[in-house]
């Protein structure tokens, strides 16, 4: 996963409440085998009309919008289906942060495993970043800091330190659990015995 | 201390937890289909890992198989090659797998349950924001994202945090012609979309007491819809009659021991919740969702909303949008809305309870002029077990196509889809925009109100039929 580095961009705003990852990514872009190659569908049914042809009025349509690392959004972003899709669409079109008043849960969770900044702020916030989407100027997001940086202002942002740290050095989880092995290895011992139904070796 | 059901079965499978609440949770059991699961498989391969316990993982697709005979394979070639590498991957990795030819192939969150591979006090996940359904056994399932999967594979062990406790109690009893689906549909509306993130809701009180193990699966299965990642019932003598002699239940010995832990699964006496609400079964009417949001319900009596009396502006927004796709005029009355399509099926209502209750109903009647009408079984063995009892001949005298088993239209990967501004009434759990296909519109209702629906051609009471 690639480390998360501090980001500049003119963030493009989707206002609307409850966007699911169903109109993130639709699932006929679901048969993919691989994690790449779905930025050009993101948003897909908002973003193309049923010719496939691109509908000028969609914000991501346009630039400097269409270029944004920074995407905006109402509240309960990412709602539904637990597609990891959804975050590789956002990823693959280069957005690496969103920001919003709060997001469902499994989606929150797989944005982190994809480098993907999703930060929580309060309504007030979303509105005044949106006036700088509005006069397409830029904003600026320092995770080190948890900041995020507009015109001469800065607000902080709240984030779990070990999400933090994740974002910053890019770290394989996978590979960071494989070395509690023993720990593993002692918990199935445990149940071998408390609760021998569940393995099934012997 | 007394502890909650979600405690117990949280502390019992604790790995190892860091100060600041990050745990290391062990897997019980892992289900995989053929959408969520391809990258993960390559993510093992490229880092040459090895799957920790390939028996504690079972794997089925479903999501893009077809519902029409099969004998020739899948035509769809994206479909193919996604049910495909499953195949090989678990032949690669020393999986489980049925087939799509395998009796008990089927929609993923039915075939669990179904094989008694989904287990009380589990902790059981998958790539699929529905595996909340198996709580209904009181296990903790809960979806996962693709990477997550893939951590599953190689540790059978999941990063995570817990959540809060939210129990929802459903008191009294239900009015006639009121199912688990209404009562679903009834807490997402009172609680909203966003009601439950965060939390594990148990739901609880006599009407949950009274469902069976079936109906109380189609409570869980929508918990996610109203966002909560997991939805819990305390297993009691139900339960573990529904487990008894399942082919992978525990044996003998095992069953006995299996069971005593079992009946320790319940929330103790005087343990704290962080939130609790009540909802009256006797207030609980047929519901319907008018919009493209799972929490936009109204009753069968009702009239559409109007958008002008919300006070919320970014409410009122989503409101006049969701009208729009779904081609509905504010005050209008609900069962004036007249329907194209009906889809009975899905992990919310595909099992052979609501197969019976459906075709009971339809009995002797006929699908209106006009109206497509399809059944699809959750798994080969619903199917099986509702051809044996004749309900495939109610259903298909009736008008309904009777198909094979699968997700189907409830995400519309596969053929089974509606065209732009085609309207259904769908037994499945959400009616996003787009979900059943480009431009569709989407009524959620329960397996008797969509044979209502069917009759009528046009949104109805089920309590009207007789």
């Amino acid at each position: 996963m690639e480390k998360f580095k501090n980001l500049k961009s003119i963030p493009a705003h989707l206002s609307l409440m409850n966007i699911d990852t169903d109109m993130i990514i639709p699932k006929q872009f679901l048969k993919t085998i691989k994690r790449t190659g779905l930025g050009k569908s993101l948003f897909y049914e908002m973003r193309y009309d049923e010719n496939g042809k691109k509908i000028d009025e969609f914000i991501l349509n346009n630039k400097p919008y269409s270029e944004t690392k920074i995407l905006l959004t109402g509240k309960n972003f990412g709602c539904g289906s637990s597609r990891e899709h959804a975050p590789w669409a956002l990823l693959d079109f280069g957005i690496r942060c969103v920001i919003s008043t709060s997001y469902a849960d499994i989606f929150y969770n797989n944005c982190f495993n994809n480098g993907i900044l999703p930060i929580i702020i309060n309504e007030d916030i979303v509105n005044e970043l949106s006036e700088y989407s509005k006069r397409k100027e830029e904003v600026e997001i320092n995770l080190d800091k948890q900041e995020i940086l507009y015109g001469n202002k800065s607000v902080k942002f709240d984030l779990e330190p070990a999400k933090k740290k994740r974002l910053l050095e890019g770290m394989d989880d996978i590979g960071l659990s494989l070395k509690k092995n023993l720990d593993i290895e002692n918990f199935e011992n445990k149940i071998k015995n408390s609760k021998p139904w569940i393995l099934k070796d012997d | 201390m007394p502890k909650t059901l979600y405690d117990k079965i949280w502390d019992d499978h604790l790995v190892h937890q860091q100060p600041d609440g990050t745990a290391l949770l062990y897997v019980d059991r892992h289900l995989v289909h053929e959408v969520t699961s391809p990258q993960a498989f390559e993510g093992l391969r490229t880092q040459k890992r090895k799957v920790r316990r390939p028996e504690l993982t079972l794997a089925v697709p479903d999501h893009n198989v077809p519902t029409t005979d099969r004998s020739e394979g899948i035509k769809d070639k994206e479909s193919k090659i996604q049910v495909d590498t499953l195949r090989n991957n678990c032949k690669e990795f020393g999986i489980q797998l049925f087939d799509v030819n395998d009796k008990r192939q089927g929609i993923v969150h039915i075939i669990g349950p179904e094989q008694g591979f989904t287990q009380p006090g589990t902790v059981i996940v998958c790539g699929d924001s529905h595996t909340a359904t198996h709580g209904a056994f009181g296990s903790l399932a809960f979806g996962i994202g693709t990477s997550e999967v893939e951590h599953v594979l190689a540790t059978q062990t999941l990063i995570q945090k817990k959540s809060k406790n939210f129990r929802i109690n459903v008191n009294g009893k239900l009015p006639a012609g009121v199912t688990s689906k209404d009562v679903i549909l009834k807490i997402i509306g009172t609680i909203g979309t966003a009601g439950g993130t965060g939390h594990v809701i148990e739901f609880a009180g006599e009407v949950i007491r009274d469902l069976s193990v079936e109906q109380r699966m189609t409570i869980c299965n929508m918990t996610i819809e109203g966002g909560a990642r997991a939805g819990l019932i305390a297993p009691d003598q139900k339960t573990f009659e529904y487990f008894k002699g399942r082919p992978m239940s525990p044996k003998e010995k095992n069953w006995d021991s299996a069971l005593a832990y079992w009946k320790t699964l319940f929330s103790d006496e005087g343990c704290k919740f962080d939130k609790e609400i009540n909802i009256e079964g006797k207030d609980i009417e047929p519901l319907v969702t008018w919009g493209t949001s799972p929490q936009d319900v109204s009753p069968i009596t009702g009239t559409v909303p109007d958008p002008e009396k919300e006070v919320d502006e970014e409410r009122k927004t989503a409101m006049y949008r969701s009208l729009e796709y779904m081609g509905l005029k504010p005050n209008m009355k609900i069962s004036d809305i007249k329907v194209d399509t009906i889809f009975i099926g899905s992990c919310t209502n595909g099992r052979i309870e609501d197969l019976r209750l459906a075709a009971k109903l339809l009995q002797g009647k006929k699908v209106a002029e006009d109206v497509t009408a399809m059944v699809v079984p959750g798994s080969g063995l619903v199917k099986q077990q509702a051809e044996d009892e004749g309900l495939d001949k109610i259903f298909t005298e009736a008008g309904f196509q009777w198909r094979e088993p699968g997700c189907s239209m409830c995400l519309a990967m596969n053929d089974d889809k509606l065209s732009s501004k085609e309207r259904c009434a769908s037994t499945s759990n959400r009616n996003f925009e787009g979900r059943q296909g480009r431009g569709g519109r989407t009524h959620l209702v329960s397996p008797g109100m969509a044979v209502a629906a069917a009759i009528h051609g046009r949104l109805a009471d089920v309590r009207d039929l007789n």
